[in-house]
């Protein structure tokens, strides 16, 4: 079982290092933005806009679709591959923290950077991407809201040049993981406490074992980790792309859901990707203290032998 | 069981390069796959999507009547699904126009050879191996059509 300090008490997303310091770029004053917990985690696309090119601004594409960046970003942007550069190329695991350094390092991102995600399908894995980020504790990582679709859509320039940042030195850092990942036994000595399953309904209800339109993924039982609510990660987000207001997020998470943000959460999905996503909404949008996203996800729990399984539409109890 | 001559070619191009370069030629391939002809540009209803791929796509076959049954193959996939037009690409620059027999004696796992897996994660890999068993499953419905299913059929 797990004997890792409990988590609540620690700011915002369970950082041990809770503000932000003087040095980075300004917060978005927009007011939408300004209804979230943390506003200093999302900018809007005008603020992007009038900001490329800011000394210590690194604008970071992270999509589903490896490609997509190469067929034209925002200018300046660079790209990181999630499938490629953020796990471990052997260990079913994240970077270790010289690959994690030479990755920032490469991209001109320096410790102190303020780290700009944007992607495309909800900024699904830009979110993935910010959240492999904290992992390492880099501070000042934000998101822009409506992520790639909306910038194409309000007719904001791209490019296809690659830009070529100096290499600049990032210090080799241990990740945490702690604070905002959980393990298979963090969850299960978690049962009980707050779980939020992103999946869709049928895969929560165990008629499906991957996501609707998608192959099978190699899951052997089909359900979902006892106890936990079931809220569609894309249900956080509006048909441009964009975070649903605060009230809107609220109204889901706290009132239909019941979810009490001074309880410590796990958020899980398939692989961690679409979690991170409610991870980063429950965080930083809603100010939920202590949630932690599990990356084994359901292709680590419904391979798992005698660990529980609820199936049907019911949360179910442990 | 075996390759097209233009199958080879693109194994033989992507076996060449590296992770990074893989990528560069996958997405050349993507912008020169070609426009959807009138007749299905209005009709998307008319094609079979291929739940498989992590992006809409839709496929149309049309088997030609001559002895051969030619296959050719139209498809339809938005450009922001830039990974999922290059694999419809690679289809096409690999099947379109050859004989039905041909076609069908393709290696279904035929993607491996490709080496793709490091660069593109395997989810979309098999939306590729997808592609290949519906195009292969509407050529055999076609050739047994027309033929009284002497052709082709398993």
């Amino acid at each position: 079982m797990d004997n890792r300090p409990f988590l609540t008490g620690r700011s915002g997303d369970g950082s041990l290092r809770g503000t932000i310091v003087a040095a980075m770029a300004p917060t978005d004053p927009d007011p939408k933005l300004a209804e979230y917990a943390h506003p200093e985690r999302l900018v809007t696309t005008a603020w992007l806009a009038e900001h490329l090119g800011d000394p210590d601004l690194v604008v970071v594409e992270s999509d589903e679709d490896v490609l997509l960046y190469d067929t034209g970003h925002i200018p300046g942007a660079v790209k990181v591959d999630w499938h490629t550069e953020l796990n471990h190329p052997v260990t079913r695991d994240y970077v270790d923290p010289e690959q994690f350094a030479q990755l920032c390092g490469e991209r001109g991102i320096s410790r102190e950077s303020t780290v700009v995600f944007y992607g495309d399908r909800n900024n699904w894995w830009a979110t993935y991407a910010l959240w492999v980020f904290r992992l390492f504790g880099h501070e000042d990582v934000r998101i822009l809201d409506g992520g790639r679709a909306k910038w194409i859509a309000e007719g904001r320039e791209t490019t296809t040049e690659q830009p070529k940042p100096p290499q600049v030195e990032y210090p080799i850092v241990e990740r945490d993981d702690i604070a905002i990942r959980a393990f298979k036994e963090d969850v299960l000595g978690h049962l009980g406490g707050q779980l939020v399953d992103v999946r869709s309904p049928g895969e929560y209800s165990g008629e499906l074992l991957h996501m609707p339109d998608y192959p099978q993924e190699g899951a052997v039982r089909g359900g979902h980790v006892p106890g936990a609510a079931s809220v569609p990660w894309a249900r956080a987000a509006n048909e441009d792309g964009t975070f649903k207001s605060r009230d809107e997020l609220s109204a889901i998470y706290e009132d239909e859901q019941g979810l009490s943000k001074d309880e410590p959460t796990i958020a899980y999905c398939r692989i961690g990707e679409r979690s991170s996503h409610t991870w980063f909404v429950l965080s930083y949008l809603l100010g939920f203290e202590g949630v932690r996203n599990y990356d084994g996800s359901w292709t680590e729990w419904g391979n798992s032998v005698r660990v529980p399984i609820a199936q049907g539409t019911e949360r179910g109890s442990a | 069981m075996s390759l097209t001559p233009a199958l080879e070619e693109l194994v033989e191009d992507f076996g060449a390069v590296g992770t990074k370069d893989k990528l560069q030629l996958l997405l050349e391939l993507s912008q020169e796959l070609p426009a959807l002809p009138a007749r299905y540009a209005d009709a998307a209803d008319s094609m079979e999507q291929v739940h498989e791929c992590q992006s809409p796509l839709f496929l149309a076959v049309e088997v030609d009547e001559d002895p051969e049954h030619r296959v050719h193959l139209y498809f339809s996939a938005p450009p922001e699904a830039p990974t999922t037009r290059g694999f419809a690409s690679i289809m096409h620059t690999g099947l379109d126009g050859e004989p039905a027999e041909t076609v069908l004696g393709v290696p279904d796992d035929f993607y491996t050879a490709l080496g793709l897996t490091q660069a593109v994660s395997p989810l979309r890999i098999r939306g590729m191996a997808a592609m290949l068993s519906r195009i292969k499953r509407q050529v055999r419905a076609a050739v047994g059509g027309s033929d009284g299913g002497a052709g082709g059929q398993p």
